[in-house]
């Protein structure tokens, strides 16, 4: 990384999953916050979670106020025979002002470039665009504006991405740990019959079970299959295929064959990627509380402010907020972790 | 379209074969398997590519020579350099078709006419109409559409001219990762991982906590444990339009699998009496068709009342 390099102001960018959440990112201090629709249309379908289209104005309407954007987060693949909703949705991001749709699906984005072309694309990252070629055939076609990146490029690769595709790039700063190319995973239909690119759903809670042995372990299922099991006293995950304890051939113990359950955080990078050209700074969990939000956002709020002025940023307390208290850097800081 | 001949497909090899075992499977598939395209070439890592080149095109004459139709195929993710590259010398090295497994290969492929692979999404008619403008004249569509879609999609390739393609048997596509499962199972990385994928034929079987076999590694791909096996939704899937019938590869006796399948599409055989056939294969795993009918993928629905294995 070129050192000399001046950092530039990236937007950051907030999740919401209910009206008090975006109102609380606003309030900490979201440049922008993006947030979905009450059904299939976008990637965190999730029950109690996301915004009436009524909700989604008066939103809108606040964030305003206070000089935030609203991203709206149509992000799924609408299957052959139900399009009309998804067609709704990208109409209702229009008559609210919404300041960009997120879109994923071919289809999708040729509609919304097509019917609304005044409305601002963004590519989610279920695009799962990773390449600069994957990225300009999105952005010739459709006139997309800025690409979320997946998490698997290293910060270099992000810098050299961004010499060679003509929009923003927004990448993820702290949350989830995605595994698997996003958009292209079948794991939760496979074993639930809801399916993550059309329903929305990543491990939906209503397949989630809790076993407690009389010893006190603690074995946590999804549909049928075990995802993992935990001793006594041990910190159970939310049981998620691709972060679950397995065993095979090549190893002498079940593993995480996939990823230990951990957090992406990459606070530790941050001026590296503000000089990397990244325009947007994601931060993931639409569904998570107020009271993480407000902690995430002006943390993040704090020490992009102070690397703006040439100080160290102090995020030690972000630690706290990762999954299981552990975190990773995931594929940003080096290849080995392919 | 119902009317219309269907063609059986073979589609790219997903696994890390020895190269001789590799060229002699195509070989003999040229020779023996009732199928009229072959799709060519390395869908999961850039880095196995070069292992297959010595024989790369002497496999495709063989193919041309018995009168199939070969078909370039493309990675289903494209990151790193050396993926990018082995994506665009395949779009640029060939007059043939290239199929397009990710947005890069279409970014590619446009405006002449090309294929859209099973691991590019392809949902809905509206992407149906878009890439067909662009010139795809056959999609192979995911793995988790169920039934009610490929209808509607069926409907809308004839007017959009193009053909409808479904993976009918083999393990299913999952996933894909940045990462090399294969390579970490063995303590190793993308970088280090010594081709320890060629160890395992039909990929790496992972199982549960209870010793309960679930998914399959193969190298940064997941893919499902059950054999996919649609034989009996061949009466309904000729029905609703689809012309292509695409066999995903395995260490079985592929020619086998190609003719109970094309004896069923040519009436020559009845879905039980298929059935039969495949169930006799010595896989590892049972059958599934759990997506077909929307329900989850590693399922078993049983349509003439003979249950497999």
């Amino acid at each position: 990384m070129n050192d000399h390099v001046a950092p530039r102001r990236p937007e950051l960018v907030c999740p919401a999953g209910t009206p008090a959440s975006l109102r609380t990112a606003v309030d900490a201090g979201a440049d922008a916050v993006y947030c979905g629709l009450q059904n299939a249309t976008n990637a965190r379908n999730f029950p109690g979670l996301n915004f009436s289209p009524d909700e989604l104005g008066k939103s809108v309407d606040y964030a305003h106020a206070r000089g935030a954007k609203v991203l709206l987060a149509v992000n799924t693949f609408p299957p052959a025979g139900q399009f009309q909703l998804w067609k709704d949705a990208i109409g209702i991001a229009a008559s609210v002002a919404a300041d960009a749709i997120i879109v994923a699906d071919i289809g999708v984005a040729a509609y919304a470039a097509r019917e609304f072309p005044q409305l601002r694309l963004h590519l989610s990252v279920q695009a799962g665009a990773s390449s600069p070629e994957a990225i300009r055939f999105h952005c010739e076609e459709f006139n997309v504006r800025r690409v979320v990146l997946p998490r698997i490029l290293t910060v270099a690769e992000i810098a050299d991405i961004h010499r060679q595709i003509p929009c923003e790039i927004e990448a993820f700063v702290f949350g989830n740990i995605g595994m698997m190319a996003e958009g292209r995973c079948s794991l939760t239909n496979y074993v639930t019959g809801v399916s993550t690119n059309m329903d929305g759903v990543c491990s939906p809670a209503a397949d989630v079970h809790y076993e407690e042995e009389a010893d006190g372990t603690l074995t946590t299922k999804l549909g049928s299959f075990v995802i993992d099991r935990y001793g006594c006293g041990e910190n159970g995950g939310y049981p998620t295929i691709c972060k679950g304890r397995y065993s095979c051939s090549a190893q002498p113990e079940p593993y995480y064959a996939f990823e230990e359950p951990r957090s992406l955080n990459l606070s530790a990078l941050l001026p590296d990627l503000m000089r990397a050209g990244v325009t947007a700074l994601k931060i993931e969990g639409r569904q998570r509380s107020r009271a993480y939000v407000r902690s995430v956002v002006a943390a993040f709020r704090k020490a992009v402010d102070e690397i703006m002025t040439g100080k160290q940023p102090s995020l030690t307390d972000l630690i706290a907020l990762t999954e299981g208290h552990k975190e990773t850097q995931g594929a940003f800081q080096s290849k080995s972790w392919r | 379209m119902s009317g219309a001949r269907t063609e059986l497909t073979l589609g790219p090899n997903l696994f890390n074969w020895a190269p001789e075992t590799w060229r002699d499977f195509y070989f003999r598939i040229a020779e023996e398997a009732p199928v009229s395209v072959v799709y060519l070439g390395e869908t999961i890592c850039s880095k196995r590519a070069p292992l297959f080149r010595d024989h790369y095109e002497a496999v495709a004459e063989r193919l041309r020579a018995a009168g199939k139709t070969v078909v370039h195929t493309t990675l289903g993710e494209t990151a790193s350099r050396l993926d990018r590259r082995l994506v665009s010398d395949v779009c640029e090295r060939t007059s043939e078709l290239v199929e397009a497994n990710d947005a890069s290969a279409a970014f590619h492929l446009r405006g002449r006419p090309h294929c859209i692979g099973p691991l590019m999404n392809v949902y809905n008619e509206e992407t149906l109409r878009f890439l067909a403008a662009k010139g795809a004249q056959n999609i192979c569509l995911p793995i988790e559409l169920p039934s009610s879609a490929i209808g509607v999609l069926c409907a809308a390739a004839g007017p959009a001219k193009v053909t409808i393609e479904v993976q009918v048997f083999g393990r299913q596509s999952l996933a894909l990762s940045a990462r090399c499962y294969h390579a970490r199972a063995h303590g190793r990385t993308k970088d280090t991982c010594l081709f320890v994928c060629e160890n395992d034929p039909d990929g790496l079987v992972l199982s549960t906590l209870e010793r309960k076999p679930f998914l399959v590694a193969n190298g940064v791909q997941t893919l499902s444990w059950e054999y996919l096996n649609l034989v009996q939704e061949i009466p309904a899937l000729k029905a609703a339009g689809v012309s292509r019938y695409r066999l995903s590869p395995h260490s079985c006796d592929m020619v086998r699998v190609a003719t109970a399948f094309r004896s069923v599409l040519d009436g020559d055989l009845t879905v039980a009496e298929a059935l039969a056939c495949l169930e006799e294969l010595p896989l590892d795993a049972p059958f599934s068709n759990g997506f077909h009918h929307g329900r989850p993928g590693y399922g078993w629905t049983a349509l003439t009342g003979t249950a497999p294995h």
